[in-house]
């Protein structure tokens, strides 16, 4: 009896570490659920702050003044963190997160779009000298530099692009 | 940053650099003795401008930042003196301080951070207004630059200091709120502890801004930041609340003058950094009438958002109201007539 049992526990024990071994070959690296590139994710990004996040009631205290606009819109909260391109240029990044992509566009389609460059990303995005603001899905994402720099606008493009693509996930 | 010279550079971390800890330098004010005391200094620096007329003068520095994208500190300090000099119509850099504050004060800077890097109150620029403070004998303990949040002042380069014998710099989230409400038409809100207990003097360091809601944000508006719940104060264009929170007793009786950096400024998009829709006006704007500044800063920026083929604030559905709510008969707080205001351009 005692024989038995300890072999249907061996039994029960090697398949679980079979079951185990198995998933463990098919699980794919953790991809990150964050939007926001970790440092070196993008070529000369890095990181340079934590992620703060201000919900719909709170924001206010990152925006007040254009916070009721972003409400109308229906915003439910915006993430914010600090970058550094090649230790030369800061800069940071917003992403708002709008109940709809229609908010996320009435959002954009509120600023004046002044000298922007339209570039192919995300759903619609402007470029400019020193800034980046794009939206995807319910998403807007600004991306603001604070040095000007010939390689500022591409920078950001790479930055924004990686960004695009984490929101798709 | 780009500091002048080694003396400066002293200066910058005898004044910026300290403990993050709060210290326990600070003073408690009783309020009614503060307005007592601030009034024969009020009385005295408003007879400086000719009867009826509030003087605003703007200098401008098309070299301020040299050739590199920082104000540069010796510029600036130089800028703010021709300034000061001109308000008060006096020769020497130190004069026009003697007129607003005397030793034993405690001086609060209001600055204005909200706007991130890019478009708040310059370090360089309140370095200079706390050397010339030091210069006519306020102690550099008496002298607290101030604004909402502690976090959004470090962001922008006011690094917390409570240390003794320092400049005090820290935001109101360190000490708090009043517990009571001060009242003033439709503003009920309770006031920074700094502004009440903290200090008996403040000089405003605001941004020259476009406002999404109010149309402009210049002087009067940086008062937001005194106040507990700013967010309450934005409906109808913060028509009356702009004039309602500058008509607080304690808000109304310690301003003494404005300096408002408008060094970079902002014509769209605002109060947030926008580089794309800012500017470079390399000025000061200083007055000791908030309205007539503010509605100076108005004209600006009208005519920056015509360069750019925009349309003007009152045709965007923004015309910025509270500046003469500010001037009506209610409040009284300065004029917005432009017949009643003297304006002084300088430049280098």
């Amino acid at each position: 009896m005692n024989q038995s049992r300890a072999w249907l526990t061996a039994c029960a024990i090697a398949l679980c570490l079979a079951v185990m071994a198995v998933a463990g070959c098919n699980r794919k690296p953790a991809a990150s659920s964050s939007p926001f590139p970790a440092s070196n994710q993008v070529a000369g990004w890095t990181k340079s702050g934590e992620i703060r996040t201000f919900e719909a009631a709170d924001l206010w205290k990152y925006i007040d003044g254009e916070a009721e606009r972003y409400l109308k819109a229906g915003v439910q909260r915006v993430a914010t963190a600090d970058y550094k391109f090649q230790n030369k240029v800061d800069a940071v990044v917003d992403i708002y997160t709008i109940g709809t992509a229609d908010g996320a566009a009435k959002i954009l389609d509120s600023e004046p779009a002044g000298d922007a460059k339209s570039v192919p990303l995300g759903d619609a995005a402007r470029l400019y000298g020193q800034s980046l603001v794009f939206r995807k899905g319910p998403a807007l994402v600004r991306i603001v530099a604070y040095q000007e720099s010939a390689e500022t606008p591409q920078a950001m493009l790479d930055l924004g692009q990686n960004i695009a693509d984490r929101l798709s996930r | 940053m780009n500091r002048g010279n080694t003396s400066r550079r002293d200066f910058l971390k005898k004044c910026v650099t300290g403990a993050a800890v709060l210290g326990a330098a600070g003073k408690a004010w009783p309020e009614q003795g503060m307005r007592a005391e601030s009034r024969p200094l009020l009385r005295a620096a408003e007879q400086t401008v000719p009867l009826g007329k509030s003087r605003v003068v703007i200098a401008r520095d098309a070299m301020l930042r040299g050739t590199t994208t920082t104000v540069d500190s010796g510029r600036v300090l130089s800028l703010l003196d021709r300034a000061m000099q001109s308000l008060f119509n006096v020769d020497h850099p130190a004069e026009p301080w003697k007129k607003l504050v005397r030793p034993g004060d405690t001086v609060g800077l209001k600055v204005n951070t909200l706007g991130g890097r890019g478009l708040s109150t310059n370090v360089q620029l309140v370095e200079a207004v706390c050397e010339r403070l030091q210069e006519i004998g306020i102690k550099a303990q008496d002298i607290i630059i101030w604004d909402r949040e502690t976090d959004e002042m470090d962001r922008v380069g006011f690094h917390t200091s409570t240390a003794d014998n320092r400049v005090q710099c820290f935001g109101t989230d360190r000490i708090g709120y009043e517990d009571e409400l001060s009242t003033f038409g439709k503003v009920g809100s309770r006031l920074s502890k700094i502004l009440t207990q903290r200090t008996n003097v403040m000089i405003n360091l605001p941004i020259l801004k476009d406002h999404e809601g109010a149309g402009v944000t210049i002087a009067m508006k940086n008062m937001y930041g005194v106040i507990h719940n700013p967010n309450k104060c934005h409906p109808d264009g913060c028509n009356p609340y702009v004039a309602d929170v500058n008509m607080l007793p304690a808000v109304r009786s310690k301003m003494r003058i404005t300096i408002c950096d408008a060094t970079t400024a902002c014509y769209e998009g605002g109060p947030g950094f926008k580089p794309q829709y800012s500017w470079q006006e390399n000025a000061l704007m200083v007055s000791q009438d908030p309205v007539a500044l503010d509605y100076i800063g108005w004209q600006i920026i009208e005519k920056k958002r015509a360069e750019k083929k925009l349309k003007t604030l009152e045709a965007a559905g923004r015309p910025p109201r509270y500046i003469a709510t500010a001037a009506d008969a209610n409040h009284q707080l300065g004029t917005n007539d432009p017949r009643r205001i003297e304006l002084i351009e300088l430049s280098a």
